[in-house]
């Protein structure tokens, strides 16, 4: 990608919130509503109480969480959704088990968690985790089963082992439907590291925006929010433009079989 | 099969192949036996292949003809051993085929499908000898090797997909040779390029089968092809396939587009076979 196509990528992606943003400036600006304070003063408090108090106390422990849980989804479930390609019968097994999970709402389940961990950072991270391996999972098993049938008959034709059909073919040719399901992930694991925190926590992001509704710090609470929409924007930005680099050539070879 | 038991087969192939070349030039490279296959079960079965028997010597390049959706690509699968036939077994080097042969390499007609996107051209053709482990240096040498025979040197560092279809094909011609097999076996290679690029793969492939002394088996339905390339032809019939006739060509190598396809032998020999294949 080149430098202006870079910055015209960016900019592609900034101008609705850049918008929104603005118009929520404006028409805050001269409220005198406890619930809806000026955008500016949300603004000011924000950086009084991020930069770093709460963002060190708060905003890095639910990061961490969110990361363990989610790197351990991903591997998981690339692991297991390998397994499961392997072994067909197992995965015919699996399928309504796997289902039924993945319709079940996490959030439902942290009860489950709850007594099972503990109200500390292993039940947060078990259903951050949770939440993210079925994505993960089942867009691998789905991946893998769409390998083109001539690269297969590629992988017979050299007698690859069947590690070596995974990591040479399968592996490759899922990656594309790999990292979508990682992407959702993502959004999914973001979703219960705040629930979580809302439920059972005396520390984390989550906790932080609950406790000053409760407490009337309407103000915080809208400070809470605003720092976890940037960071989960930043995180997603973060991960297309990993998968932009990594998928480089499934964006573009896809783009050139269009033009042909 | 393990890793260790390929690599050791591996070797001992290419010992007995090195050592004692005159025992094995009496038996044919490639032997189809009474090789039918049929499809489904009960009254859903369907015949595609009835009954195809032929041999390949080493070094004879075969064209297999026949009308389109004559089997002929179920009778490629067979011979590699991609697929098991239903009845009647196809022979290389004497061994009963069971799964694809070390020494087997195999181009098939859809390049864009064949080669793998994520890797660049050179990582495409070093894929067999980078399975048999071959050391990262060495392998880079042999590839680079095969990278120029087919005409490729400048293109190592591009993806598949930054190529025109003609090259691609030299791509997966490429990785089919870079191991040296001693069978190449291709089905309908030069059916998705335009008329120009064809004659350039035809005497390329002509060319590549001189210099690295390979039998080649190749499936074409264009009749043209099959007497420009090849030593014999095996003309199928319609399907299900049987053997209509095994005609040798007596045209004289090494083959030139113009002059070749001016020969009126070329020309009689066209005739024939249009005949043998539309009756």
């Amino acid at each position: 990608m080149t430098i202006p196509r870079r910055i015209l990528f960016v900019a592609s992606y900034l101008w609705l919130p850049v918008l929104l943003i603005t118009w929520w400036w404006i028409a805050s600006a001269s409220s005198t509503s406890t619930f809806f304070p000026p955008l500016s003063t949300i603004l000011s408090e924000t950086g009084r109480l991020w930069i770093f108090d709460h963002a060190v106390n708060d905003l890095v422990p639910s990061l961490f969480n969110l990361a363990i849980g989610y790197v351990l989804a991903v591997v998981v479930g690339i692991g297991l959704g390998s397994v499961l390609w392997r072994f067909r019968r197992a995965a015919v097994a699996a399928h309504p088990v796997v289902y039924f999970l993945y319709v079940l709402p996490a959030p439902a389940l942290l009860p489950v968690f709850m007594l099972a961990f503990g109200l500390g950072m292993t039940m947060k991270v078990a259903i951050v985790f949770l939440s993210c391996l079925w994505p993960v999972l089942l867009n691998t098993l789905d991946g893998m089963r769409a390998t083109d049938d001539i690269k297969l008959d590629v992988a017979k034709t050299l007698n690859l082992s069947v590690l070596q059909k995974l990591r040479i073919v399968v592996l490759p040719a899922a990656s594309p439907q790999i990292a979508a399901g990682m992407r959702t992930a993502l959004a999914f694991g973001i979703v219960l590291m705040v629930v979580s925190e809302m439920v059972a926590s005396t520390e984390g992001i989550g906790y932080f925006i609950l406790l000053s509704q409760q407490t009337f710090a309407v103000t915080n609470m809208w400070t809470g929010i605003l720092v976890l929409a940037i960071v989960g924007s930043l995180l997603n930005i973060l991960f297309v433009l990993g998968e932009r680099r990594v998928l480089k050539w499934h964006y573009q070879s896809t783009l050139m079989n269009n033009a042909r | 099969m393990s890793l260790n038991q390929t690599r050791s087969e591996d070797t001992v192939d290419t010992n007995t192949e090195r050592e004692a070349p005159a025992a094995q030039a009496a038996v044919p490279v490639l032997q189809a036996r009474n090789i039918k296959k049929v499809y489904g079960k009960g009254s859903e079965a369907k015949t595609a292949v009835e009954d195809v028997s032929f041999e390949v010597a080493k070094g004879e390049f075969v064209c297999i003809v026949g009308p389109s959706g004559g089997g002929k690509t179920t009778l490629l699968r067979i011979l590699s051993g991609l697929m098991p036939a239903t009845e009647g077994e196809a022979l290389f080097e004497g061994a009963a085929v069971r799964s694809v042969p070390d020494r087997v390499s195999i181009v098939f007609q859809d390049y864009s499908r064949s080669l793998f996107p994520w890797l660049r051209v050179n990582k495409n053709v070093e894929l067999p000898l980078r399975v048999k482990k071959v050391p990262r240096v060495e392998r880079a040498k042999r590839a680079q090797e095969v990278i120029e025979a087919v005409g490729l040197a400048g293109s190592e560092r591009r993806y598949p997909w930054q190529l025109s279809g003609g090259m691609q094909q030299r791509v997966a011609i490429a990785r089919a040779l870079a191991h040296r097999p001693d069978l190449l076996l291709m089905d309908e290679p030069f059916a998705s390029v335009d008329a120009q690029t064809r004659f350039e793969l035809e005497d390329m492939i002509l060319r590549v089968r001189d210099e690295f002394d390979v039998t080649v088996v190749l499936i074409t339905h264009d009749i043209d092809e099959a007497v420009y390339l090849a030593d014999r032809i095996v003309v199928l019939s319609t399907s299900p396939s049987t053997v209509r006739e095994l005609v040798t060509v007596p045209l004289t190598n090494p083959r030139e587009q113009a002059a070749t396809r001016n020969d009126p032998e070329f020309a009689s020999l066209r005739t024939r076979l249009l005949g043998l294949v539309t009756r």
